[in-house]
């Protein structure tokens, strides 16, 4: 295997545009020879299956959900990111992109993130095309607001709920094509497989997940827009039905997977109150704006947060972090509340929770003012905890997020299998080894909307690509290996349920591959997850049958490729002996404790082919940075 | 202070699949933690069932934070349960006292078919957008963002509108099964943005006409779906339908 970045040359700010000019565009006339598989309707999938139908491509679409609307992408809360520079205070493309870049802690290609701060702009204009609501001012004018540590007010927000308006943007977008017939839509679909002919994406296999029927799908080319992989944790802010399953059956197809263990975790989630948790919420990160984060100076100080004094408490962010103060990136505030927790300082029942004060904001602004901008978020804490925020404060804890890692893709969002190509959280390509607040929703549209639909075409246009029906013998094969894999799930009949499973892998990974990592436990969790994957192929129960709605085997099915997947994460944190963004490695810390890196040795992206189970063979794409200077960051 | 566990007696519909008649059966949940959510309390019992060889009940739910539109169970006779301005996913088990029986259906409305026990298909919903739930702009060949400005006060009514996420609650609460807050809503968020004048008229045409051709109901002003709508979406929004559908009928 080769990875090729296919980056082009000249200046960082022109290859964009020199290479729209210089790939192949398909004949218009062509396109509707092309048959194009989009798997996925969030942001990335919904925006690439809606503007390659307008393009006049023939698209097949695919989402688990009984609708596109209701992808992952739907519960983005804080905003979306641009470099518009409407508020005037010195921001620009060059800007957006260093900070992006800087904020992924040098571990991003600089032509990718370039280009996403480039085609920003694009997409604010896209979505007020497509009737989002966007905040506004009295006059009419946009309203900005800074975001997840920016010192620049540049990201654009419809109330508490612009990954939803923004979707609903995409997913309307996608019905117009739907309704023209440019794009068929195939909900309650799972992909199971991936099918590979001469070396080519061809097609995939689905499972309706109604009637249990295995489908066979072919086409030109495989777009895999299937998110985030954080539930391998069990516990996160992702939907239910997030998953790592068609990312990792074309891992195994060949795929290589990029920096699987680049994990963030966000600081602001509402801390987990029992054992029967299903899932974490976010407290948007804006509440950072105002809130202040504070533990007792005592350890084990259990007097109620109003009962103790203000010099009895340690606003740690602020006293560590002068410049940035509550404001610092999700890493830095997450690692920090685990370091004041782990010292006994935690707060809650648990210990394991730090606080997020309003008084003083309220105090500053007035009540109503804290309600106008906080007013839902209070609200769902208050029906989560039974607790009123506005009267004491908030507590939160980090929980698993998002993921930088992904399938590994060139400048093209083509991955090491020709054909497919991956795009939104499922690549690894735009943030580095720590993702800014707003700008994965802005990778999502950037990718669907303008990105793909221009270098999908370089593909098609220049690849000889034979006529293949379903017939096929490899989607024979492949349709066979998705239905042994459920009929072995079905056959086992043992004594603990998939969930079981899950939670036991999510505590592994969350102790050993969670906010600080160490060679001991990293070698600990090395033996523990294929121990565990091997009792769950011997020893899982699950429910009903093969040919009907039956949930649970649709989960036993994602945990086993959990499973898998755990054991490269592990595998790849244990390469990285360095710590950079959301990576960090206790053996690799400066004397304060923030992360260190160690440029000479790991510059590179660790992109991992897949050999058999539990070996891999680790290949390197080298950073080579031209346009910015490699600093220890620092928000001193 | 001690939290005091409930134990629930619980009414759930289950029915195999499409053409099967379905039937309540009993349940009971015990130990119920008051902080755990609704449908925890089905996760768990879920488990138990699983361990007993008994098939798991089915209901659907996805982003369980009240926002994807996925859920949605008619408790206790009410669409989304006893909490207003929640989802199904939202609801707690504090708002229910212990020794409580709890009866769970799926949405009721022939355009939502049952899939299975509390499954349903909405996929109606998307028919109706499908035929005009837009503007017709292509990526990439719109204005810069700026061009047109949107005061205030339309931008946040427009987003009041834009907050439906879709569940049909409205609809299965409706004697009469119509989804005209859906629709309202949709057509509310267009009409009240500069960028969604140009097509108003054909939008609500469209909309209307697939509505009716899903075999929902019309509205007689219940006013049910507003008091069930998890967003709290306003009957106004029916009202600005029917203006934009007058004035669309005698241009
Ligand atoms: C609570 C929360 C808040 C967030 N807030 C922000 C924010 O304010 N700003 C920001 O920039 N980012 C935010 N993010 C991150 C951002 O929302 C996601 O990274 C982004 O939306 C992912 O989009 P996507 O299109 O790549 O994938 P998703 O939206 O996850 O879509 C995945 C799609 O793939 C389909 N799919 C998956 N697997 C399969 C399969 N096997 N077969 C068939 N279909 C499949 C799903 O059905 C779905 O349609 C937030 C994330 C969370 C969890
Ligand atoms: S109007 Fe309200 S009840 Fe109806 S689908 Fe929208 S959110 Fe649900
Ligand atoms: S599960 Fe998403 S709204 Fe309830």
């Amino acid at each position: 295997m080769k990875l090729d970045s296919k980056v082009p040359g000249g200046p960082l700010a022109e290859k964009w545009d020199k290479h729209k000019f210089d790939i192949k565009v398909v004949n218009p006339k062509n396109k509707r020879k092309f048959t194009v598989i989009v798997v996925g309707t969030g942001l990335a999938g919904g925006a690439a299956a809606a503007t390659l139908g307008e393009l006049g491509y023939k698209v097949k679409n695919f989402c688990i959900q009984d609708s596109p609307r209701r992808a992952h992408s739907i519960a983005a809360q804080g905003g979306i990111n641009a470099a518009k520079n409407y508020q005037n205070d010195g921001d620009s493309i060059w800007r957006l992109f260093h900070d992006t870049i800087k904020g992924g802690d040098y571990r991003g290609r600089e032509a990718n993130t370039y280009r996403l701060a480039q085609v920003s702009n694009a997409i604010i204009d896209q979505a007020v095309a497509q009737g989002v609501p966007f905040a506004r001012e009295y006059g009419g004018e946009f309203a900005n607001r800074s975001f997840g540590g920016a010192l620049v007010s540049r990201t654009f927000y419809a109330r508490g709920q612009t990954g939803q308006q923004l979707l609903l943007g995409a997913y309307s977008a996608l019905m117009r094509q739907v309704n023209e017939g440019t794009v068929e839509m195939f909900t309650r679909r799972e992909m199971l497989e991936l099918v590979v002919i001469d070396g080519k994406a061809r097609g995939i296999i689905t499972r309706n997940v109604i009637t249990g029927e295995l489908e066979r799908h072919v086409a030109d080319a495989v777009v895999l827009g299937t998110g985030g992989y954080g539930m391998a944790y069990y516990l996160s802010t992702n939907a239910i039905n997030s998953n790592t399953t068609a990312i990792w059956r074309a891992h195994r197809k060949g795929a290589a997977f990029a920096n699987p263990c680049y994990v963030q975790i966000h600081p602001t989630c509402i801390p987990r109150s029992g054992d029967y948790q299903s899932k974490l919420t976010l407290m948007s990160e804006s509440l950072r704006n105002d809130g202040r984060v504070w533990v007792p100076k005592k350890v084990g100080d259990k007097r109620h947060p109003n009962e103790i004094p203000e010099d009895e408490r340690d606003y740690y962010l602020e006293r560590k972090y002068p410049t940035f103060g509550n404001m610092v990136p999700r890493d830095v505030a997450s690692r920090n509340a685990k370091a004041v927790c782990d010292e006994g300082r935690g707060v809650g029942e648990t210990g394991l929770a730090v606080y997020l004060d309003f008084k003083q904001a309220i105090e500053d602004f007035g009540l109503q003012t804290i309600k106008d901008r906080y007013g839902n978020l209070f609200d769902m804490y208050k029906e989560i905890t039974d607790e009123n925020a506005y009267e004491q404060p908030m507590r939160i804890y980090p929980a698993v997020h998002y993921t930088m890692g992904g399938l590994w893709v060139d400048y093209n969002l083509m991955s090491t299998i020709p054909g497919l190509h991956v795009i939104g959280e499922a690549n690894f390509s735009d943030h580095g080894a720590n993702r800014l607040g707003a700008s994965a929703l802005m990778q999502g549209l950037s990718d669907g909307y303008f990105v793909l639909p221009a270098t999908i075409g370089d593909y098609l246009g220049s690849e000889k690509l034979d006529k293949v029906t379903t017939e096929h013998k490899a989607f024979a094969e492949a349709e066979n290996e998705a239905k042994e894999r459920i009929e072995e799930l079905l056959s086992i009949k043992g004594n603990k349920t998939p969930k079981q499973f899950h939670k036991e892998l999510g505590e592994i990974l969350w102790n050993n591959v969670g906010m600080a990592r160490n060679e001991k436990g990293l070698k600990e969790a090395l033996e523990k997850i294929p121990k565990l994957r091997e009792e769950f192929w011997q020893n899982v129960k699950v429910p009903g049958t093969a040919n009907s709605l039956n949930k649970h085997l649709e989960f036993a099915g994602r945990i086993a490729d959990y499973l898998e997947l755990a054991e490269l994460m592990a595998t790849d944190a244990l390469h990285r002996n360095e710590s950079c963004g959301g990576h960090f490695r206790e053996e690799s810390q400066t004397e304060e404790g923030e992360a260190l890196r160690k440029d000479d040795e790991f510059t590179y992206v660790a992109a991992w082919e897949f050999k058999e189970l539990g070996k891999w063979e680790l290949h390197k794409e080298p950073l080579v940075f031209e346009n910015v200077t490699l600093t220890q960051r620092s928000y001193k | 202070m001690e939290k005091k566990m409930l134990n629930i007696k619980l009414k759930v519909w289950r029915q195999e699949n499409k053409d099967d008649k379905g039937a309540f059966k009993d349940y009971e949940a015990k130990g119920v933690n008051p902080d755990m959510s609704f449908l925890e309390m089905l996760d768990e019992l879920n488990e138990e069932l699983i361990l007993k060889d008994e098939i798991p009940i089915e209901f659907d739910n996805d982003c369980r934070e009240g926002i994807c539109g996925m859920c949605g169970m008619v408790i206790n006779g009410t669409a989304h349960g006893p909490k207003s301005g929640s989802t199904t996913c939202e609801i707690r088990m504090r708002h229910f006292k212990d020794g409580d029986t709890i009866v769970m259906e799926p949405w009721r409305a022939k355009p939502f078919p049952v899939l299975k026990d509390l499954v349903v298909d909405k996929y109606a919903f998307d028919r109706i957008m499908a035929a005009g739930g837009y503007t017709s702009v292509r990526t990439g060949g719109v204005p810069e963002a700026r061009t047109s400005l949107v005061p205030r006060d339309d931008a946040e009514e427009a987003m009041d509108m834009a907050a439906c996420i879709g569940c049909g609650a409205c609809v299965a609460s409706c004697p009469n099964a119509s989804a005209s807050l859906f629709v309202g809503a949709k057509v509310s968020q267009f009409a009240l943005l500069p960028q969604g004048r140009p097509e108003a008229a054909k939008r609500v045409e469209a909309m209307v006409a697939q509505m009716d051709e899903e075999g929902f109901g019309a509205c007689s002003n219940h006013a049910e779906c507003e008091a069930v709508c998890p967003k709290e979406i306003s009957i106004k929004g029916i009202a600005r339908m029917r203006r934009e559908y007058w004035a669309a009928s005698i241009k």
